[in-house]
């Protein structure tokens, strides 16, 4: 992708961005229900409630309360929230971190298992190795992630206890982190229990988020493998008296890698959206939690705020995904 | 013609599956009062937390155990298909019809309203699925309607774009060219010429958005944002994971009619597709 359709790209994300805060904005002013009213004390005067109301800015009509939430975002400025009086832009920065090492560890995951199940199906090819994985995709594929933490949670926390079902880290251990992103951190700083730990908080809503997807890039990659492991040249390198594991890992499965990669990306972006009930369904603090919360309080501007930063990183993501296609594919190299 | 299609659903594995599921659906959900042994909603303070029958401790009375309140847990699961319909047929019928005829309008006319159409998918495609029923749910207040709003709002952009992309390429064709020469008007060619066409299509995706709908019921029941007051699915599975380490085995009841449910559902749409078009009979 050249320079230019980049920045095309980018601009096409701004009406998009536009979109989604009108959505929002509509869906939430039009019906009826009071933020302000469930903030108040009992005791509060009228006067305290129009007072409180004008400081944020909810006596204007619909349309100028849009228009002045337009020009504060074009500031860079998203609003107080109501139930957390702090900056929603900070509020929610400081929890995407956590969303981000659920969504890293889940696709890592995913990627790990699926090509070890697409290769050991081609590898062990006609034996029940590979009706097994086979069978495995399609039970993988048919259960939506909902249902699958609930299985994980049926299978390794309550009859076989092995992981932890609830949070991100021990709330006893008191260790200061310096940045949001737990894991990360501990693994530069050398702490490998405490690690071992978060991804141990990590595994069951990583397997639930990991799990359709899994599926999906076994299916995929094994479809092009066994497309691949039918031509000339795997012949030839037979015929040279190389051994199957190198046929299989050097000579075919870098010319089986795009499709995979391509569906790959599609999914990621599934993946993502899917942290905000994996993250509800284990307790995990990251912005959907954060997002279930506002919704609870009617807290509008943090409401708003998750939804815009969740639609801008989707935007950005799918450029990103763009951009590995245009790297893995010689072809749309120009 | 009829018969012969009637005798390859017949014959169809899937199609029969599926029509099982839904049958025995819509069969619990109407004679529900009938084959429920206890009032979903009665509280028993002695019967607390029993098994089920054939587990040591077990009641007779009680055939699948009781919850936390004891109450009885079939008769939930029995109830808990009422609202487990509704959504699925309301939400997927009216995601269905919102998004093939605009698809169906977008993909014909072109132009502006085509970029308008396009334009507003990608916006709610910009959306994560649950982040739009959360965001609905703040809006509106948790309930049934809430639920069936969602399914809607998540589900048409998936008919809309590809029905819109199956009409951008069979209005190129030479059936709908030839009625245009012939003056045929242009909703007799959308209603008469281009929509059985998109049928079997059409069929799958509702088979899977009925699917979609009963996962995002009880979804929404699970965390609170459908009714309260009823026996759902979902709600049964949200209590039993306060007490899931006495007794695990009430989650699996509404795991596994959901597994089955969503399996059935898509099975019925494959089959119906399968039997219902002519070239995949050959």
């Amino acid at each position: 992708m050249s320079a230019a359709a980049l920045l095309r790209r980018l601009l096409l994300a701004i009406p998009t961005l536009f979109g989604v805060a009108v959505v929002v904005f509509v869906l939430l002013r039009v019906v009826p229900g009071d933020p302000i009213a469930m903030m108040v004390p009992g005791e509060a005067t009228p006067e305290d409630v129009a007072r409180l109301r004008a400081s944020y800015g909810l006596d204007k009509s619909i349309v100028v309360q849009f228009g002045l939430y337009l020009g504060q975002l074009a500031r860079g400025d998203f609003g107080v929230s109501i139930s957390l009086k702090q900056e929603v832009l900070g509020l929610v920065l400081g929890r995407l971190p956590a969303t981000l090492e659920l969504a890293g560890v889940a696709i890592t995951l995913a990627l790990v298992c699926g090509f070890a199940l697409a290769l050991a199906a081609i590898f062990w090819r006609g034996s029940w190795i590979e009706s097994a994985v086979d069978a495995l995709n399609s039970v993988a594929l048919a259960i939506p992630e909902f249902l699958w933490a609930m299985l994980l949670i049926l299978a390794f926390a309550v009859l076989l206890p092995l992981f932890p079902i609830s949070g991100r880290i021990d709330p006893m251990r008191a260790t200061e982190f310096t940045t949001q992103f737990y894991l990360l951190e501990s693994l530069a700083r050398g702490e490998f229990a405490l690690a071992r730990e978060l991804l141990g908080h990590l595994a069951l809503p990583a397997a639930s988020l990991a799990l359709p997807l899994t599926a999906v890039i076994a299916r995929v990659l094994k479809a092009s493998l066994q497309e691949v492991m039918v031509q000339d040249y795997i012949l030839l390198a037979r015929v040279k008296g190389f051994s199957d594991l190198r046929i299989l890992t050097r000579e075919a499965l870098p010319n089986a890698l795009l499709p995979t990669i391509t569906l790959t990306g599609v999914h990621f972006i599934f993946l993502v959206g899917g942290t905000v009930l994996v993250e509800l369904i284990f307790a995990y603090p990251g912005i959907g939690n954060m997002l279930y919360g506002a919704a609870s309080n009617r807290d509008l501007p943090l409401i708003q705020g998750v939804t815009l930063v969740f639609a801008l990183l989707f935007i950005l993501l799918n450029i990103a995904i763009e951009l590995t296609y245009s790297l893995a594919n010689p072809r749309l190299r120009r | 013609m009829a018969r012969n299609a009637l005798r390859s659903l017949a014959r169809n594995p899937r199609f029969v599956f599926g029509a099982t599921v839904l049958l025995t659906l819509v069969l619990v959900a109407a004679f529900a009062p009938w084959l429920a042994p206890h009032d979903p909603m009665a509280q028993s303070l002695l019967d607390q937390l029993l098994p089920p029958r054939w587990v040591k401790g077990g009641d007779p009375a009680f055939l699948l155990g009781t919850d936390t309140l004891g109450r009885d847990l079939l008769s939930r699961m029995i109830y808990g298909t009422r609202p487990a319909l509704l959504v699925m047929v309301l939400g997927a019928t009216l995601s269905g019809l919102a998004g093939v005829v605009l698809g169906m309008l977008a993909g014909f006319f072109g132009g502006w309203l085509d970029t308008l159409v396009s334009r507003t998918v990608d916006t709610f495609m910009a959306f994560p699925p649950m982040l739009l029923a959360i965001v609905l749910a703040a809006a509106m207040g948790p309930g049934l309607t809430t639920v069936v709003v969602s399914v809607v709002l998540i589900g048409w952009t998936r008919f809309c774009r590809v029905v819109r992309g199956e009409v951008l390429a069979l209005r190129e064709q030479e059936f709908v060219t030839s009625a245009r020469t012939l003056g045929v008007s242009r909703a007799r060619i959308l209603f008469h010429e281009l929509l059985p066409n998109l049928l079997p299509l059409v069929i799958v995706l509702l088979g899977l958005e009925m699917g979609r709908a009963i996962v995002v019921e009880a979804i929404m029941s699970f965390i609170g944002f459908s009714s309260s007051g009823l026996a759902t699915w979902g709600s049964i599975i949200a209590d039993s994971r306060s007490y899931i380490n006495q007794a695990w085995w009430a989650m699996t009841y509404p795991i596994v009619a959901i597994i089955v449910a969503v399996l059935g559902l898509n099975a019925l749409g494959d089959g119906l597709r399968q039997a219902t078009d002519p070239v995949l009979q050959r």
